[in-house]
């Protein structure tokens, strides 16, 4: 393995955050210097990475690299939805691997208060093949709606299930004080909670936050004098699936992160019982049921019952988002995959305090874009 | 040829211009139709008029039955800017006898308690007011 994870950064994820996008990513930026050996000078490329509909300033990468002092070194700006950031990891990783950068800053963020909530909702119908969808009036809980009835429809999956999604998102939001809602939640609660669109309910949705995450990427020679504890991407993978709902052959998994998955795991020479502890996309309760299976964390149609048994839980079977996930964190669009990623970072290094999973080696990150269009999968290793 | 125009089409409709906008017509007539590849015979519903596995633009209009299974739905309670007036709806995937899935509302006609996955479903031209014209899934 020749290229490490050596910093990592976030900004809390908040509503209404009160500061520009700049001052969001300088946050970030900062956090993910802090304790490494490393000054920004060092840095040879950037990858800012964010949903452009949801910004005001054209083209944020140039404005990003000059407020973080890294100009005039290249900087790039990676787009993909709610997987901005883990496609900027990829960007990265191909830039090092290539031996065209050494050392690669990945910025990532949102400020989705940046916009009025009649903007965002216009731009929320668009989502959507905008020719033969979009005149229905969908948007995003809509299209996950329809996944979970079909998985309800063929694996008899609950409506209490995917409730204990979010049962465990809260427990974990109360260690995790970078998280937007800090609070448990019963299964009574979430079950009597204002429908969205149906089955999907008001806390199976993950909610708009404003956010900036930072990953600093180094070249194996180098990762080791910025830091004793490199974390090594071990296998990353990506891979996209049809917009339009027509097109898509499967209604009860994400193709793109069974494909994501499998070139991860090919390329890392692990299996799914290999990992120690996961980053799932759980922007709807149903999407982090779907990732068990999608994943090979349990077979299709057994991400009910892998949660009903509470195997996703530290000392389960496989932690999974035991930092509150979107769920509890809020979801600042282009800053969630490097702050999935920060997460397994933190783990792998022994540093994730009161969510540490024992003598975690390997991590996972699922990092899905839109409603299973874009999927990155990205293992790690210490 | 005679210019037809696909901002008609649906409630809302975000693009006017397309080489399919002889859906509109057709669907004005009564029809709903899909498009086949004349060269490998792939069927297509929504309608293209390219065909991206031999790059043909060899393609004819086809009508479909309107017979189909309900896949999967939703009933939305929250609602672009645009639906906000017309809800709760119900938005359905359908798989049509043909094999093609066809995306559109189902028909309010149908109770939320009546909605049944694998249930069969027709699609239906449907006039909507201001001269807008769509398509919905009724009962048979």
């Amino acid at each position: 393995m020749s290229v490490a994870i050596v910093g990592v950064g976030q900004t809390p994820f908040r509503r209404n955050c009160g500061i520009s996008i700049r001052e969001l990513c300088f946050e970030a930026f900062r956090d993910a210097l802090e304790d490494i050996n490393l000054t920004p000078k060092e840095i040879d490329a950037s990858v800012v990475c964010s949903a452009p509909e949801y910004d005001k300033q054209r083209s944020p990468a140039g404005l990003i690299s000059e407020y973080l002092g890294l100009t005039p070194k290249p900087t790039f700006y990676a787009e993909s939805i709610c997987s901005s950031s883990s496609t900027g990891v990829k960007v990265g990783y191909s830039f090092i691997e290539s031996g065209l950068h050494d050392i690669v800053a990945v910025i990532g963020f949102q400020k989705m208060s940046e916009i009025s909530s009649a903007e965002a909702q216009e731009r929320m119908g668009r989502g959507a093949d905008i020719q033969w969808e979009s005149p229905f009036g969908t948007m995003m809980p809509a299209g996950y709606a329809m996944f979970a009835h079909a998985h309800m429809g063929k694996y008899g999956t609950t409506e209490e299930q995917l409730a204990k999604v979010k049962v465990k998102s809260g427990k974990y939001s109360l260690l995790n004080p970078l998280a937007m809602f800090r609070r448990a939640v019963t299964l009574e609660e979430c079950l009597k909670a204002r429908v969205i669109a149906r089955p999907l309910k008001m806390f199976d949705c993950c909610a708009n936050a404003d956010g900036a995450s930072c990953l600093i990427m180094a070249i194996k020679e180098k990762a080791k004098k910025i830091t004793d504890t490199p974390v090594w991407v071990a296998g990353i993978g990506s891979a996209s699936d049809t917009l339009s709902t027509t097109s898509r052959t499967d209604l009860t998994g994400l193709t793109c992160a069974i494909e994501a998955g499998r070139q991860a795991y090919k390329m890392a020479h692990m299996e799914p019982k290999d990992v120690d502890v996961a980053e799932v996309h759980d922007c709807f309760t149903i999407a982090e049921i779907m990732a068990y299976e999608d994943l090979g964390f349990c077979k299709p149609g057994e991400g009910g019952k892998l949660i009903e048994e509470s195997q996703t839980y530290i000392g389960g079977k496989i932690p999974v988002n035991v930092d509150g996930g979107l769920l509890s964190k809020g979801h600042p669009i282009g800053a969630t995959g490097g702050s999935q990623i920060r997460t397994i970072v933190l783990q792998l290094q022994g540093r994730a305090g009161r969510t540490q999973v024992d003598s975690a080696e390997v991590g996972l990150v699922h990092n899905i874009g839109g409603i299973g269009l874009y999927g990155n999968v990205t293992i790690l290793r210490r | 040829m005679i210019f037809v125009s696909f901002g008609r089409f649906g409630k809302i409709s975000y693009i006017s211009e397309t080489k399919v906008a002889d859906f509109v017509k057709y669907l004005e007539e009564g029809k709903i139709m899909a498009t086949r590849c004349s060269r490998c015979r792939r069927l297509y519903f929504p309608p293209r008029a390219d065909c991206p596995d031999d790059l043909s633009t060899d393609i004819t209009w086809e009508q479909l039955s309107g017979r189909c299974k309900l896949v999967t739905y939703t009933t939305a309670h929250f609602a672009p800017t645009g639906f906000e007036n017309d809800l709760p709806y119900t938005i359905a995937l359908a798989q049509c006898e043909e094999g093609v899935k066809v995306y559109a509302l189902l028909s309010k006609d149908i109770k939320e308690n009546e909605i049944q996955i694998g249930m069969t479903l027709r699609l239906t031209p449907l006039q909507l007011p201001n001269g807008r014209i769509t398509y919905e899934l009724k009962k048979p």
